[in-house]
């Protein structure tokens, strides 16, 4: 067994020792500085990106937030101006309405009163026309004309016993 | 390489051959098969790591990504198991980590040398770890460091066993921790040299062993990268006790 040959011991031991040595020296000083220095740069650039997010998220709440606060406002607004034209709308209907009732109640007793005043002349007309009738008739049967006054007394009278 | 050579001996491979003889004050420092790998090894990982690095990108591309995966692969085992404390050992966890997950990738490497095969080496890094880790413990805690053996709550009558097992435990670490690796290394490596020879020596038929080493070249790419966690884990395991003291 080659590895027991106690002369090849000290020549393994010594370079062992100095590879080794140059081994950490590079390691220690060059490399694993180098490696600690980049994944350090690399955490804190992680740390910094996840802040700006951060903020960046925060800022957009607000954003968000002032979005919705101008919105409710606007709504309220819009609700406002909606209700002042309701009411605008129903006063001005309420005019109207009374406008035109004002009208067809001006036109109705207007018609009213014609409607009365062709009653009381249909009336004098009718009495006129009976009275007239009242003497021809009295005239024939009688050959007496009982002249204005006297049939007018007598239908008046007649009317009134409710013939 | 010759046919021979492939379906020699499975133990040739972890021959140490000595490239340039080199001595110094009478220590053989020679430049060895051995060493030309362990360079391999610390080179690929700082320019893998230097270039995955390079651009440090916001978004990490595919070779940085396997790097901060890496990182932050041994910088989490570090932190579950040792806490805020190791921290500053982080470094070398993560040396020790890359070390002998390289060696152990690298090796599988058709007629590469597989550094962690051989017990020294793995023993070296284990009693580094193990004496490290006292240290770090007995400055940390003084005389207080010796109640790692003694575990809370035991009756006296059965202490002084406990304290023997526990001691016994704790000096046999870095023997558990060295075998462990270079065993499953030396093991997978022969076992992967054995079935090659069968493949030369069946023609044809070699076909049945060629499918089987397929397979097996996947377990040991899975053990390489395995082995790495464990003694990775054991030191951060380890290095806790030192400095934390519970049981």
């Amino acid at each position: 067994m080659p590895q027991l040959d106690f002369a090849d011991f000290a020549p393994q031991i010594v370079w062992l020792i100095i590879t080794f040595a140059l081994l950490y020296a590079v390691l220690a000083r060059l490399v694993l500085p180098r490696i600690a220095e980049v994944l350090e740069e690399r955490q804190d650039r992680i740390a910094d990106d996840l802040e700006q997010a951060e903020s960046l998220r925060k800022e957009a709440q607000a954003a968000l937030e002032a979005y919705e606060a101008a919105l409710n406002e606007a709504r309220s607004d819009a609700h406002i101006t909606a209700q002042v034209a309701h009411a605008k709308l129903a006063e001005e209907a309420a005019a109207q309405n009374e406008e035109l009732e004002a009208k067809i109640n001006a036109q109705a007793s207007e018609a009213e009163a014609r409607i009365n005043e062709m009653r009381v002349q249909a009336r004098d007309e009718i009495r006129k026309l009976a009275r007239t009738a009242a003497r021809q008739v009295t005239a024939r049967l009688i050959g007496l004309d009982p002249g204005d006054a006297a049939t007018d007394a007598a239908i008046d009278r007649r009317l009134k016993e409710g013939v | 390489m010759t046919v021979a050579h492939a379906a020699g001996s499975p133990l040739e491979q972890f021959k140490i051959t000595r490239l340039v003889e080199m001595e110094v004050g009478g220590l053989d420092v020679s430049f060895t098969n051995s060493a030309v790998w362990m360079v391999v090894v610390i080179v690929a990982i700082s320019v893998s790591l230097l270039f995955a690095m390079r651009k440090g990108s916001m978004v990490p591309g595919r070779g940085q990504s396997v790097a901060e995966l890496s990182y932050e692969f041994v910088a989490n085992m570090v932190r579950d198991n040792v806490g805020s404390a190791g921290r500053a050992y982080f470094p070398f966890i993560f040396s020790l980590f890359m070390f002998i997950l390289f060696a152990n990738i690298l090796g599988l490497i058709p007629y590469a040398f597989t550094v962690t095969s051989h017990i020294i080496v793995t023993f070296a890094m284990a009693i580094t770890v193990f004496l490290g880790v006292t240290v770090i413990g007995l400055i940390k805690h003084r005389m207080r460091f010796f109640t790692l053996f003694l575990p809370k709550g035991i009756p006296m009558v059965i202490a002084p066993f406990l304290v023997i097992i526990e001691l016994f435990s704790y000096l046999a670490r870095p023997i558990t921790l060295s075998l462990r690796l270079f065993a499953n290394m030396m093991a997978g490596h022969t076992l992967l040299k054995v079935f090659g020879g069968f493949v030369v020596a069946l023609g044809f038929l070699g076909i049945g062993p060629f499918v089987f080493i397929i397979a097996l070249y996947g377990l040991e790419l899975m053990v390489a990268f395995l082995q790495a966690y464990v003694f990775a884990i054991l030191t951060c395991l380890y290095l806790n006790d030192a400095l934390h003291l519970h049981h």
